[in-house]
């Protein structure tokens, strides 16, 4: 993801300094006055750290490797605006002395995973852990999800950027002067790479870390997990997921909303002329309440609210039989 | 599994050692190692946005060919900038522009098959080669004549804050501590393996690795703020300016700056 020289034109190069110099400032004056003398030495050492983490060859899941850029972990415990300098000072120091990345697009690389980066771990991961305890398995997973958003967000950043370098920049003969593909193909070629393997790296090294630190020194954790217990002291779910539970209430109340469209979904209908094959297979299953619309009911909003209580019935009912059936199994 | 371990222990050893040579070749005699470390960076930074802002592939490869020329006078070997620089840029952008030469849309000039190469596909995969490849020279030729602490402190003169100039300062010398660390940390884990372990566990070594690194880089920056505390240090950054430009170093700049103007203008 690191954007090399040449890719961006200078006046997306331009754009993205001045993007990014916003963050870097707010973000050096919050250091100043949360640490004092301490700022210097403390972003110089994570900055040191985060870069040797980029150098990390981490296997993943099915017998490839990736990098991990170390947002994710400087995020969650650094908090996000020293992880953007932290990051920041890493991305020059890759890009000026070890030419991972250019020198005219370090603005870019900066606004991409330092800022965008920093500030969606930071976002996800305090969405996803509530006040969960510091030791609580779940802020190992807000962790991973938080490391995976937050390389995927930057990913498709940069690939927006390069997406539309054709369409502003190309010379007398229609030759595009820098990145060369559009967004259609410049965001799917971005994108693959990151979900499957660039995003994966981030997720097992936030995730990883954060349990490591879980075990060894929780305190690390505080500074991003205001109002969590540090002793991993028993959750209560049920208060926890209040919010989710009124969210998923009123969701329910709505969903007749979703009749009042005129037309159907595009692309579920069946095509017309209806292949052979397709005839053949659709009598295959008949569902018991077909278009959302159980047969036994007259009102067309009603069939609709009752199908969404029934699917979000049957769905939680799975959910907490295969919780059941993993808590009866790890006993 | 071995080979997990190896080859991270390979990674790092290869970054420091690159690094130590860098500062060799740095303090070798050559014709840019005797110019002044802000002419060079201003010098070297205005070629580097020509070169991205030039409109005409010949004006980019006569840059080309003047970083070139400007790397052997200086003492630095082809074959290591052609190992460090050309090749790595020629294999990651000629991945990436390759499929531009058959998918960008134009007059096509051969066929494969019933896929055509277009001429401006062609053009465009030149551009962003050629763009990469001469500015990441000219970037190399920065950090290959300039000990790394005259290059920070070259960057006052963009008025960068002396405080950011300070940390990136800090933060290059303490890569090579952390890296040392992290090597010993593989080092004694090596000796250690026997077998080959499963990729999960290749995973845990990984995060484990990487959370020791973090708590050792935390207590690490305890120690280096006391120590700083202790020799006085109140949170001003005072940096010594011990740069004096000599004639030859005005001729330098007065050459990059004629060179970069006649690029822009041809090449816009």
């Amino acid at each position: 993801m690191h954007i090399p020289d040449g890719y961006l034109s200078p006046a997306t190069c331009a754009a993205l300094y001045a993007g990014a110099a916003p963050f870097w400032y707010v973000s050096l004056q919050r250091m100043k006055r949360a640490f004092n003398t301490q700022m210097v030495p403390l972003l110089s050492v994570f900055a040191a750290f985060s870069f040797i983490i980029m150098m990390f060859n981490l296997p993943l899941p099915g017998g490839t490797t990736g990098h991990a850029v170390g947002v994710g972990i400087a995020t969650i415990v650094l908090g996000p605006w020293a992880s953007i300098l932290g990051i920041s000072i890493a991305l020059i120091i890759q890009a000026v002395f070890f030419g991972d990345g250019g020198i005219t697009t370090i603005g870019a690389n900066c606004f991409n995973m330092a800022i965008i980066g920093s500030l969606a771990t930071y976002a996800v991961y305090r969405l996803l852990s509530g006040r969960a305890s510091i030791t609580s398995a779940r802020r190992v997973i807000a962790a991973g999800v938080a490391g995976y958003v937050a390389i995927n967000l930057a990913a498709l950043a940069a690939a927006i950027e390069f997406g539309i370098q054709p369409l502003l920049y190309h010379d007398a003969s229609g030759a595009p002067l820098y990145a060369p593909y559009p967004l259609r193909i410049a965001i799917p070629a971005m994108m693959i790479g990151h979900l499957t393997i660039a995003g994966l790296a981030e997720m097992v090294v936030s995730a990883g870390v954060v349990a490591y630190l879980q075990r060894s020194e929780p305190a690390l954790l505080k500074r991003t997990a205001p109002g969590a217990s540090e002793q991993g002291a028993p959750e209560h779910a049920a208060g926890n997921l209040r919010p989710v539970w009124f969210a998923l209430a009123a969701l329910l109340i709505l969903t007749p909303l979703g009749i009042l469209a005129t037309g159907s979904a595009w692309g579920e209908s069946p095509p017309f002329p209806t292949p052979r094959g397709l005839r053949a297979l659709a009598s295959f299953w008949t569902a018991p309440m077909p278009r959302y619309a159980p047969p036994f009911l007259k009102s067309p909003a009603f069939g609709y609210l009752l199908s969404a209580m029934i699917g979000t019935g049957i769905i939680l009912l799975v959910i907490l039989f295969a919780g059941w059936m993993a808590n009866r199994r790890s006993r | 599994m071995g080979s997990y371990i190896e080859r991270t222990i390979a990674s790092l050893i290869a970054a420091s050692e690159r690094a130590a040579i860098a500062e060799q070749v740095a303090f070798s005699k050559g014709a840019l190692q005797r110019v002044d470390a802000r002419v060079k960076v201003a010098g070297l930074f205005a070629l580097i946005i020509v070169v991205a802002a030039s409109r005409r592939l010949g004006v980019i490869a006569a840059l080309f060919v003047i970083a070139a020329i400007l790397a052997a006078a200086s003492n630095i070997r082809m074959r290591r900038l052609a190992g460090w620089v050309w090749l790595p840029v020629l294999f990651f952008t000629g991945a990436i522009a390759l499929p531009a030469i058959f998918l960008t849309p134009g007059r096509p000039i051969a066929f494969f098959g019933v896929i055509a190469i277009t001429e401006q596909g062609l053009r465009a995969a030149a551009f962003l080669i050629g763009r990469a490849e001469t500015a990441s020279t000219f970037s190399a030729l920065l950090v290959l004549t300039t000990p790394w602490p005259w290059v920070l402190k070259a960057l006052r003169i963009f008025r960068c804050p002396m405080i950011v100039v300070a940390i990136l300062g800090m933060t290059y010398r303490y890569i090579f501590v952390i890296l040392q660390t992290a090597l010993e940390m593989f080092e004694a884990r090596q000796s250690r393996t026997v077998g080959i372990l499963p990729p999960s566990e290749r995973r845990r070594l990984a995060s484990s690795a990487a959370g020791v690194l973090l708590s050792k880089s935390v207590q690490m920056s305890g120690e280096v703020h006391q120590a700083m505390r202790s020799r006085g240090f109140r949170g001003e950054i005072h940096l010594l300016q011990d740069f004096r430009a000599r004639a030859t170093d005005w001729c330098w700049l007065a050459g990059f700056a004629l060179l970069a103007a006649a690029s822009l203008w041809y090449g816009r």
